[in-house]
């Protein structure tokens, strides 16, 4: 059953998983994972102009133009932050939805123009990964294994970035470089997912397994581990459900694997999770009334 | 008559969600708004398993439902240790993704594809009537009107309860005003308008004339009132200009209405005298010029 292309298929969304487990934690630990929504919004724009401009559905092409209109919407949020008074969470919102909408007017103009209108860009908004072509996945397969290499070489310089970022100036690291290259990556992450999972849902793989993740632990290495295992897991899991099912889009079943892993992280960690927490509670309660009894004793 | 039907609910849109949108910039809560605009679709998708009609009343009692939940879950998972805009990501993304594998699963056949939901189909508004009271209307007109009054009805009920609370919740709190309350009832007119808006011009649009006209006010104006009647006039100066460029050009209306509010705060961002962006850039150059002859 696992023969050919589903092999393949596996492979690259797993590979996925951990590229976007990785950097995907480093977004969160910046508090920064809501613009990986917006820079994933923002790649249909990119997607639509590069089919308008060369006339074909190379992979490479698609990815290029998205990754140009994703890095552009990233730094218009952080432009329009850092000169008006409105908060990130307005500007991300305003570029999110604005970015999207002149996707639309792109893909509408691209459908109507006849020859693109079997071009398949629709697929882009929610994904395709069990139908992805052979050369689409080594593609896919190449830029994550990219990723996660950068993750693993850059590993303690952002880890200073993030936790002491006026330490890491002072011992003389280029943070602000440090930094570019990391949002980079994440568009990377974004552009190199969303064939697979599309564009709505690529940002749940960047937030979800980190999320998922910090509630098992307070190392960055081991909640790195944790994220990219969780987004291996989910990846695959969500392949192979979905290809029982002929209609079923890959995308929101992958999501909804690293949904349920977060439920269970959310329910079940130890000393994190809930139910730890609030059994802490009511022992640290009962002790103090105990306690409190002895007292008036 | 038709393009008059168009243009009157996307003026609608505008004012409704331009009237809503302000005090979601205010209270910084403007990521939820998206969230709820994502989740919308998973309240409209379970109320149609439930009752199989896709009714207005279920569709908006379905979405109501869902937006409550959104801001619920959001609050739950804040309170549990994880940081704001993670717990908004994780809660609409799963929610959405449920919402369409229901869709994919249950109501495949129906007038109820994620593409509609997304895009939505404003030319097609006209065709969808209901009659009330003798006339004849446009449902989305209809739905949209009902949300309005509700949307105007809180204001002027709530509107000096909901400011203090927005700008100073703690004395609020400690005047004894139910901010939490405040909060939920807020959210909940937040979903309706989503949902009554984005039947007609799709859940991006919504989220885009929630967000962006309040946002251009935020930029005008510096008192509350001030700010709503920006914002509705620049909801509704998007929605026309969107629609007769789209007309133009022959592409998606609700996506030009969400280019033009995108153009028009790029014009007060930029052009804004005093505050805008080349505005302050000139004065910099000046200053740096006098500095040097000095």
């Amino acid at each position: 059953m696992l023969t050919g292309n589903l092999l393949w298929v596996l492979i690259g969304a797993i590979l996925l998983g951990v590229a976007a487990g990785l950097n995907g934690t480093f977004a969160f630990l910046q508090k920064q994972s809501l613009v990986g929504d917006a820079a994933a919004h923002a790649a249909l724009p990119g997607i639509a102009l590069a089919y308008l401009v060369f006339q074909q559905k190379d992979l490479p092409l698609l990815m290029l133009g998205a990754a140009i209109t994703s890095a552009l919407a990233v730094y218009m949020i952080q432009w329009i932050v850092g000169n008006s008074k409105l908060k990130a969470d307005a500007a991300i919102g305003f570029v999110l939805s604005v970015f999207f909408g002149i996707g639309i007017v792109l893909i509408t103009i691209v459908n109507q123009s006849g020859s693109g209108n079997q071009s398949g860009l629709n697929d882009f908004i929610f994904g395709k990964a069990a139908t992805m072509a052979k050369s689409d996945l080594v593609w896919l397969s190449s830029s994550a294994l990219l990723i996660i290499l950068m993750c693993l070489l850059f590993f303690k310089e952002w880890k200073l970035m993030i936790f002491d970022p006026v330490f890491a100036k002072g011992i003389g690291l280029p943070v602000e470089r440090l930094r570019v290259l990391l949002t980079a990556l994440t568009v990377l992450t974004i552009v190199t997912g969303i064939q697979a999972v599309g564009v709505i849902l690529m940002a749940a793989m960047l937030i979800i397994p980190a999320a998922a993740a910090r509630f098992w632990s307070n190392h960055l290495g081991i909640i790195l581990v944790t994220s990219a295992l969780f987004g291996a897991l989910s990846g695959a899991l969500g392949t192979i459900i979905s290809s029982f099912r002929t209609g079923l889009s890959t995308g929101p079943i992958i999501v909804l694997c690293a949904a349920s892993l977060f439920l269970i992280s959310y329910f079940f960690a130890p000393t994190r999770g809930f139910i730890s927490k609030s059994l802490k509670k009511k022992t640290f309660k009962q002790r103090n009334v105990a306690k409190e009894a002895t007292n008036h004793e | 008559m038709n393009e008059f039907w168009v243009l009157l609910t996307g003026s609608l849109v505008g004012i409704t969600c331009g009237l809503t949108g302000v005090f979601l910039i205010l209270r910084k809560t403007a990521m939820i708004a998206d969230a709820i605009s994502h989740t919308v679709l998973f309240g409209i998708v379970v109320a149609f398993m439930i009752t199989q009609s896709l009714s207005g009343f279920w569709m908006l009692l379905g979405a109501a439902i869902a937006g409550l939940l959104t801001t619920f879950l959001v609050q739950v998972l804040q309170s549990g240790g994880l940081q704001e805009d993670a717990a908004i990501g994780v809660v609409f993304t799963s929610l959405f993704a449920l919402g369409v594998l229901f869709i994919t699963l249950f109501a495949g056949n129906v007038h109820l594809d994620v593409e509609h939901v997304l895009m939505g189909e404003i030319a097609f508004v006209p065709w969808d009537t209901w009659d009330i009271l003798g006339f004849s209307m446009p449902k989305a007109v209809w739905m949209l009107l009902f949300v309005l009054l509700l949307n105007v009805l809180f204001l002027v009920f709530f509107y000096k309860e909901i400011k203090l609370s927005t700008f100073d919740p703690v004395f609020a709190l400690s005047i004894g005003l139910p901010i939490l309350a405040m909060h939920y009832s807020y959210m909940t007119l937040v979903s309706l308008t989503t949902v009554a808006a984005f039947d007609s011009v799709g859940a991006v649009l919504v989220v885009a004339m929630l967000i962006g006209p309040a946002a251009t006010a935020y930029l005008m104006s510096k008192s509350v009132s001030g700010m709503i009647i920006w914002s509705m006039t620049f909801g509704v100066t998007a929605a026309i200009t969107g629609y007769y460029l789209a007309k133009l050009w022959n592409t998606s209306i609700a996506g030009m209405m969400a280019a033009m509010i995108g153009a028009l705060f790029m014009i007060v961002f930029l052009f804004k005298p005093h505050d805008g962006w080349t505005w302050k850039l000139f004065k910099r150059m000046k200053l740096k010029d006098t500095n040097v002859h000095v």
